[in-house]
Parts: C-alpha cells; sequence; structure tokens
C-alpha cells in the first residue's frame, strides 16, 4: 500500500512554506505577535514544519530507492 | 468570548481537510474484500498502528479533559500516563498480544467466542457497540458546543461537517484510512499545541516561576505549597492531595484495575494492534505508541496547570466561561488558552489541532463498531457464512460500509440526544465505562488459567458489572448534587471526589468479577478441549522466540527502555 510519509509530508511541507511565508509577510506587525509575547511564533512553527516535511519526505524516498 | 479566525487559519484548516479526505480516497481502490476494510488486511507497519494506538485515545474528549484535570488535579494527572496507561501498554504487548493476535480473532468479542462460548461473546459486543456509539456522540457534542461558544460556529454545521469528513474517509479506506489518518492527526496535534505549551509557559516564568506561582494558591487550598507540581509525594493520605485518593487507591485503582481494563481489553485500542502486519510487529505496537505517550502530559495537563496561575494572576486576564451553575468549564482550558497566546496562523493549527484530535477519536469508535456489527453481531446471528466465501466476502465488505455510515449517523443522533440531555449522556457513559474492569478480570484469567469455564466467566461479567452499578449508585461524591452522579440507591458512603468513587467502582467491580469466575470454575466443567485452547492460553500455546534478535529489537527489550524512561519521569515529578 502506500507510504503514509509521503501525505505527511507533503501537507507539513506546504503548511511550513505557507506559514512561514505568512510569518515573514507579518514581521513588522507588532500588534498582531503582542499575544504571542512579542515572538513571530509563525516564522517558527513554519519552519519546523516544513523540516518535518522534509525529513519525512526523505526518509519515504530513502525507503524506496532501497526496495 | 469569541476567537477571531483569519484567512490564513482557514486555509490551514482547509488543507488538512485536503488530505484527510486525500487519503481516504487515495486508498479506495484497496478495499476489495470485509478483511481490507474492517481490518486493514493485517498488514499496517508497526510505527504506523503504534502511533494509530495512542492517536485514537488522544480524542477530543481526552484533550480537552486531561487540560481541565491538570486544572484541578495538577501533576498528579499524570497518573493516568505513568502509572496507569504506561504499565498496562507493557503488559498487553508482552503478555496478551501473543494470545490476542495469535489466535486469529478479528475483535475482542470474538476473542471471547473462542476462549469461551457464544454467550460471553454476545453480551460484550452488544455492550460495546451501544457504549461506542454513546462515546462518539458524546464528544461530537462537546466538540460542536465549544465551536458554538469559542469559535461562534453554528452548532449542526460543525457537528455534521466534521461528521461527514470522518464518514467519507471512513466509508472510502476502512480500518487502513482511519490507521493513516491517525498518524497524520497526532503530528497535528503535537505541532498545533507546542506552541501554546511554550508560549505559556514562557509567561508565567518557566517551571521555576510556575512552581512559584503554584505554591500560594495550593497553600490557600490547604495542601502543601508543592502538591500541584508533584506526583507521589503527597500520597500517603486521600486528604493530602486534590485528587482525594491515597497511593493504594491509585496504585490499584488506577494503575491496575482502570488502566488494564482500558488498554488491555477496549477493543478501540487493541483493534490497531490487530491490524499489524505480523505479530512481533503486533507486539511492538503498543510498545512504540507508548514512547511519545509517556509526554504528553506536557503537552496537554501542564498548560492546564499553568492556567492555574493564570487565573489567579488578573494581570493576565486570563478567565474561563462559566456553566450554568456559575462554576468555570474546565474542559475549555485549551481553547481559551489558544486564544490566549495564538496569533493568527498558529492559531488555525492549534483549532486544526483541537479538530483532528475529535476526528481520531471518532474515526476510532467507527471503525470499531463497524468490525463488532459486522463479525459479532451480523456475522454470529443475522446472516452466518455459506459455502462461497469469495460472494460472502463481498456481502461483509458491504455490510461493514452500511454499518459505517449507519454508525455515523447514530452517533450524530446520540450527540443530539446529548445535547437535551447532557446529564443522562454523562450517567450512561459512567455506566458502561463499568464493563471494562470485569471484563480484563475475565480475559486476564482466560488467558492465563487454562480452566476458567465459559458460564464462569460470563457470570464474573455480567456480576462484575452489577456490583459496579450497585457500588455508584450506594455512594457518592461529597456535595453531589445530582443523582447522576451516584447515591440513587441512597448514599451509604461518601467521596471526597469523583475521582475518588470511580477509581473504587472500579476496585470493586474486578475483585467481584474475578472472585466470581474463579469461584464458579471450580463448580463448573470445562467443555473446551485443550486443542480447542491451543493458541489461546498462556500454558497451552508454544513460546514466540526472538532469541535471534539483537535485545533492543526484541518486545522485551524495547519495554525494558519504556519502562525505565517512565520511572525516570515519574521520578523527576515525584
Amino acid at each position: 500500500m502506500v507510504d503514509i510519509r509521503y501525505p505527511i509530508g507533503l501537507m507539513f511541507t506546504i503548511l511550513g512554506v505557507l506559514v512561514t511565508i505568512f510569518g515573514f509577510a507579518t514581521i513588522s506587525d507588532s500588534g498582531l505577535y503582542q499575544k504571542s509575547l512579542g515572538i513571530n511564533v509563525n516564522i517558527i512553527m513554519g519552519i519546523t514544519m516544513l523540516i518535518f516535511g522534509l525529513f519525512m519526505l526523505f526518509m519515504a524516498m530513502r525507503k524506496k530507492k532501497k526496495a | 468570548m469569541k476567537v477571531d479566525m483569519s484567512w490564513i487559519d482557514y486555509s490551514i484548516m482547509i488543507i488538512y481537510f485536503v488530505f484527510v479526505l486525500g487519503i481516504g480516497w487515495f486508498l479506495r481502490k484497496y478495499m476489495k474484500n470485509a478483511n481490507a476494510f474492517l481490518e486493514a488486511g493485517r498488514s499496517i507497519p508497526a510505527w504506523v498502528a503504534g502511533l494509530a494506538f495512542i492517536s485514537t485515545n488522544l480524542g477530543a474528549l481526552e484533550v480537552m479533559g486531561m487540560a481541565g484535570s491538570g486544572m484541578k488535579y495538577g501533576m498528579l494527572t499524570t497518573h493516568f500516563y505513568w502509572i496507569g496507561a504506561i504499565p498496562a501498554m507493557i503488559f498487553l504487548a508482552l503478555f496478551m498480544m501473543p494470545f490476542y493476535y495469535g489466535s486469529k480473532a478479528r475483535s475482542v468479542p470474538e476473542y471471547l467466542k473462542l476462549r469461551y462460548d457464544e454467550k460471553t461473546r454476545a453480551l460484550n459486543a452488544i455492550l460495546f457497540a451501544v457504549m461506542t456509539i454513546l462515546a462518539s456522540g458524546i464528544s461530537m457534542y462537546a466538540l460542536a458546543i465549544l465551536l458554538e461558544r469559542i469559535l461562534g460556529w453554528d452548532f449542526n454545521l460543525s457537528l455534521w461537517v466534521s461528521a461527514m469528513i470522518v464518514l467519507a474517509y471512513t466509508y472510502l479506506g476502512g480500518l487502513s484510512s482511519a490507521i493513516y489518518n491517525e498518524v497524520l492527526q497526532f503530528f497535528i496535534i503535537v505541532i498545533g499545541l507546542l506552541p501554546l505549551v511554550f508560549l505559556s509557559l514562557k509567561d508565567v516564568g518557566g517551571w521555576a516561576g510556575l512552581k512559584e506561582g503554584l505554591a500560594p494558591i495550593a497553600s490557600s487550598a490547604g495542601y502543601a505549597p508543592d502538591t500541584f507540581v508533584t506526583t507521589w509525594k503527597y500520597t500517603a493520605e486521600a486528604s493530602a492531595n486534590p485528587l482525594g485518593v491515597e497511593w493504594f487507591g491509585i496504585l490499584f485503582g488506577l494503575g491496575f484495575v482502570l488502566s488494564f481494563g482500558y488498554w488491555c481489553t477496549n477493543f478501540l485500542i487493541v483493534q490497531r494492534a490487530f491490524a499489524a502486519e505480523s505479530i512481533s510487529a503486533a507486539r511492538k505496537v503498543p510498545l512504540i505508541g507508548a514512547l511519545p505517550k509517556m509526554f504528553i502530559p506536557f503537552l496537554i495537563i501542564v498548560p492546564g496547570i499553568i492556567a492555574i496561575v493564570l487565573m489567579n494572576d488578573p494581570g493576565k486576564g486570563f478567565t474561563l466561561p462559566l456553566d450554568s451553575a456559575g462554576k468555570p468549564v474546565y474542559d475549555y482550558t485549551i481553547i481559551m488558552l489558544l486564544k490566549q497566546y495564538l496569533p493568527a496562523g498558529v492559531l488555525g493549527l492549534g483549532i486544526t489541532a483541537l479538530l483532528a484530535s475529535f476526528m481520531s477519536g471518532m474515526a476510532g469508535n467507527v471503525s470499531a463498531f463497524n468490525t463488532v456489527w459486522t463479525y459479532d453481531i451480523y456475522q454470529s446471528y443475522i446472516r452466518k457464512r455459506t459455502d462461497n466465501h469469495e460472494a460472502d466476502d463481498k456481502h461483509y465488505l458491504n455490510v461493514g460500509r452500511v454499518a459505517t455510515v449507519v454508525g455515523v449517523l447514530l452517533s450524530i443522533a446520540s450527540a443530539y440526544i446529548a445535547s437535551k440531555f447532557g446529564n443522562i449522556m454523562d450517567f450512561l457513559q459512567t455506566i458502561f465505562s463499568m464493563i471494562n474492569a470485569p471484563l480484563f478480570a475475565v480475559i486476564f484469567l482466560g488467558m492465563f488459567w487454562k480452566r476458567t469455564t465459559g458460564h464462569a466467566a460470563f457470570t464474573g461479567l455480567l456480576l462484575g458489572f452489577l456490583v459496579a452499578l450497585t457500588h455508584h449508585g450506594l455512594t457518592a461524591p461529597v456535595g453531589a448534587n445530582t443523582l447522576f452522579k451516584g447515591g440513587w440507591l441512597g448514599v451509604v458512603h461518601n467521596y471526597p471526589v469523583e475521582m475518588a468513587q470511580n477509581f473504587w467502582t472500579a476496585i470493586f467491580a474486578f475483585t467481584v468479577a474475578a472472585s466470581v469466575t474463579v469461584g464458579l470454575t471450580l463448580l463448573t466443567k470445562q467443555k473446551k478441549t485443550e486443542k480447542e485452547l491451543t493458541g489461546l492460553v498462556y500454558s497451552l500455546t508454544p513460546r514466540i522466540s526472538d532469541e535471534h534478535l539483537p535485545w533492543h529489537k526484541r518486545p522485551a527489550g524495547l519495554a525494558v527502555i519504556v519502562g525505565v524512561i517512565c520511572i525516570i519521569l515519574s521520578i523527576i515529578f515525584w
């Protein structure tokens, strides 16, 4: 059957890119980040998701090559 | 009170929905027979089933409820994990899985049929089917009412849309789709709640600041200053901790009876391991699940504890919505924290995490219900197998599909009943939770004592349940203002808190079920031959040899790793 790491990897890569871009676009919007104690959590979580997504894709592809 | 969501939050949610449905759509072509649809063809790798195993349990009620309990009981809530779930999961993996998986039973009720007899299966299958539908209805109601009150979404709309998404992907891809999505949902729950934990903890000044903030609150409630950040330290006496239970009640009631009853016999959970690709994968499933499970408290209990400090600091402006009696609704802790700390973007992730937790729980209920219905009720009592196995398989596949639709519709119906008569639903859920403890007694005796007879098991199961019911009728938590909390037969004993009552109900139910089963076994004749019991009972089943594997790849080795980490966590937060 299908390797579940592909959809997981793809979804988190897309979400990661989207949230990271949103984070950079709102980088000077201090009102928005007042809630999060002045931290731009979108950039942090966006990059985290991107790394996780790419890692999942990498693991899935590596396995496919072996097989 | 309302949280505003922006376009970015909705986009995140929609991307998640597309993937969830996409997985179901992609898997639909593999659903050729009943076995593929209801059992995932027994082909799921251990790590996937392991994450699904805990994800199913990480439903909306668990996420919301554990944060709420964190607020009420502090770190003592982690007993549900470190002394509750983990030892039970280790036991299931090492000692029970060989017989569950090895017996080729397709469900827990079917194991009861193989080990004991038809009536024991029937009793368990029917109770389980009803309980599963009720549980899924209650969590659906809880989610919809939360979305209505906090996000301002229409109750009916969110109820139907979320139910229809779950229906779509479980209908298309069966158990495989439920399991694959549970893995995806597990990751989104973790990632969605992570920023919440960090931001709220940072806001109260880290772990040290949290401890400092909790001290005066604990003192004014009459406990030692560090009560809310300890687990075992104040359990010498029931009155010294907010849980209202002493160490024996925790160890035996929660650690043994309640947890083993839940994790080792609840088909909803165990089904994930049944779907594993081999017996050694099946044995690893609960252990792989246990690794992340141990750290879930930091994600959903710790925010509740942080909320205690926030509530008591007017400067933070953190409040919980009140119920009709004017008491704060503890179960709304997580969503109110989401509202407090998360800006647009990560807010969408957080809300999606809540939706994902709801869906993983509900898909679990639905996929367990359709299997028990198809194999244990329909195939056993309505239309038995014929000689044409291929035609039968097609037929049962269709029955499974119809059961999926009917299961979802019945859950929606019970969600509406819950919205009208919330108390009755809670009461029914309390009652059904009483079937697990006696069930564990019966399955445990069946697996490890070959003499145990069907008549004895059936009677033990029934009497254990009736004793639990009677105990609930005769006792009540202090200050209970409704008979649904207990004491409907007249109160002979008061427990300090509801949790203590739950623990002792389970202890009584288990003890009676076990004694009755043992007693009657000695008085009745075993009708099953040793040959019939091979593979079902410990002493009659050949040991599985895994000597050729390196130690860390053997289930026992993995269990040691899990156990050691769990003990270290317990000591750190003693």
